[in-house]
């Protein structure tokens, strides 16, 4: 094992460039100690973002070597080419600083997208009874994990191709929403779901899910909902 | 301002197929009109027709005509793979069919050449 | 929300239309591999095809959905890869429809009637 990892680190807003640092390597060390170690040993200027280091919080997420990823829970051993690490901040969203990005475009589209619960109930009926096995119940299992970090929005191209485009974590938020019996937006959801700033804009390349630390794969969500405004609209329900 | 991807976020097989999709779509698209005038050459007669397949009997048109052949079985293939991804029970991204759409072209090309020289 | 309804709608003629195509472009090569052994002459393919009103009907069909299908498919290239969209797109791929579906029946009524 080299002694020292060489690391380039994305400086500055639009206009930046990378830096060099050379970093101690230790045993068991992940992207996000790297980044905090040039933090506080090296240039205290250095912005970037995390909360909870257990991969709870989807903070942490920078491109690493060009590939969208969790840094707190994705280790040097498995990424570093030669002893080198790239990190810049992630695609398809405004650079704040370093490797701080803007997430608000990435969230106002979940709230586009019908993000948002809205069952028919008050909290003095009784609980609302959902078959673990049914159909629906296994379909939203599938999405639901999602800790909103952006890796997905990041890697898509048709995310960059077309700025409207939702992008796959807010369809998937849909999809889980689709499939919660409970709720009472399904038609309005659809109809914020469909064409081609939702669903049938996305072209299969999987990018999403093959890079969801998570291992979701928005992709099965967006062609359900392909599907689902399929048959809404042949019963007439759009 | 934002950072664009480079080839290493995209370097994964389900992005290949639809890099190969959507180039021999387009390779397609533009050889078609050229396919339809060339045998729209029939309806000024066999004489005519007969030209137009003379001035096409040379290597180069025929190592085209294979590229076509092999694109087309491609652009199949990986059709039929994204409407199985679309239309049926989600079963992942289908990589099985990623490389049986890229046998299906070798063969489709291997028969295509051998007819020709046949 | 019409507009996200009809390309929702013709998202869908392309998958249909990609359906009819599966179908046809199998035929069609199987066409291509018999038809080119020993070469291709006007007086062999004229000999199959004249009167042929199956082989008519299967070409015309394939024909209309290349008409459907190819339109769609480049104008989303269009989009995405060149930032053309709006009025002028979908009237280029009207053009490039109507092109394709007159210049095609046009190939096809040649070589049958």
């Amino acid at each position: 094992m080299s002694t020292n990892l060489e690391v380039k680190v994305w400086r500055g807003r639009e206009q930046g460039g990378f830096t060099s640092y050379k970093v101690p390597r230790r045993d068991s060390q992940t992207v996000l100690d790297v980044v905090t170690y040039i933090q506080r040993q090296l240039d205290p200027t250095l912005s970037y973002r995390f909360a909870c280091r257990v991969g709870m919080c989807g903070s942490c997420a920078m491109t690493v070597n060009g590939v969208a990823r969790w840094t707190c829970r994705t280790s040097v051993a498995k990424v570093a080419v030669d002893g080198k690490l790239e990190i810049a901040p992630l695609a398809n969203l405004p650079v704040i600083k370093d490797l701080t990005t803007d997430m608000v475009e990435f969230f106002d589209k979940w709230a586009q997208a019908k993000g948002q619960f809205k069952g028919r109930h008050s909290r003095h009926d009784d609980f609302a009874r959902v078959e673990p096995t049914s159909r629906e119940r296994i379909a939203a299992n599938a999405g639901i994990e999602c800790i909103g970090c952006g890796i997905c929005y990041a890697s898509c191209d048709i995310v960059t191709w077309r700025p409207n485009f939702l992008g796959p974590a807010a369809l998937n938020r849909a999809w889980t929403l689709a499939n919660d019996v409970r709720d009472t937006r399904w038609v309005e959801r659809l109809r914020a779901v469909a064409g081609d700033a939702g669903c049938h804009s996305c072209h299969t390349q999987g990018s999403c899910s093959e890079r969801c630390p998570k291992r979701i794969e928005p992709t099965a969500g967006i062609a359900g909902l392909k599907r689902l405004v399929a048959k809404s609209a042949i019963r007439g329900e759009l | 301002m934002k950072r664009n991807n480079d080839f290493r976020a995209r370097a994964h097989p389900a992005y290949w197929a639809f890099l190969v999709h959507r180039i021999s779509g387009l390779a397609l698209a533009v050889f078609l009109p050229l396919h339809f005038w060339l045998l729209g050459q029939a309806i000024h007669g066999e004489a005519a027709l007969d030209g137009i397949l003379g001035f096409t009997d040379r290597t180069a048109f025929r190592f085209g005509e294979w590229g076509l052949v092999v694109l087309l079985a491609l652009h199949l293939m990986g059709g039929v793979r994204l409407l199985l991804i679309e239309f049926l029970p989600w079963s992942g991204l289908r990589k099985n069919w990623i490389a049986g759409a890229l046998g299906f072209g070798v063969a489709a090309g291997l028969a295509f050449a051998l007819a020709l020289i046949s | 929300m019409t507009s996200a309804i009809s390309q929702a709608k013709l998202w869908y003629w392309q998958r249909i239309s990609a359906m009819v195509l599966a179908l046809c472009v199998l035929g069609h090569l199987a066409v291509i591999i018999y038809a080119v052994r020993g070469g291709l002459s006007a007086a062999e393919i004229l000999g199959r095809t004249q009167g042929n009103w199956l082989l008519g009907g299967f070409y015309g069909l394939f024909v209309l959905a290349c008409a459907v299908h190819v339109p769609l498919g480049l104008t989303t290239i269009a989009a995405e890869w060149l930032g053309w969209r709006g009025r002028s797109a979908d009237v280029a791929a009207a053009l490039v429809s109507g092109l394709i579906a007159i210049m095609g029946w046009r190939a096809i009524y040649g070589l049958i009637a």
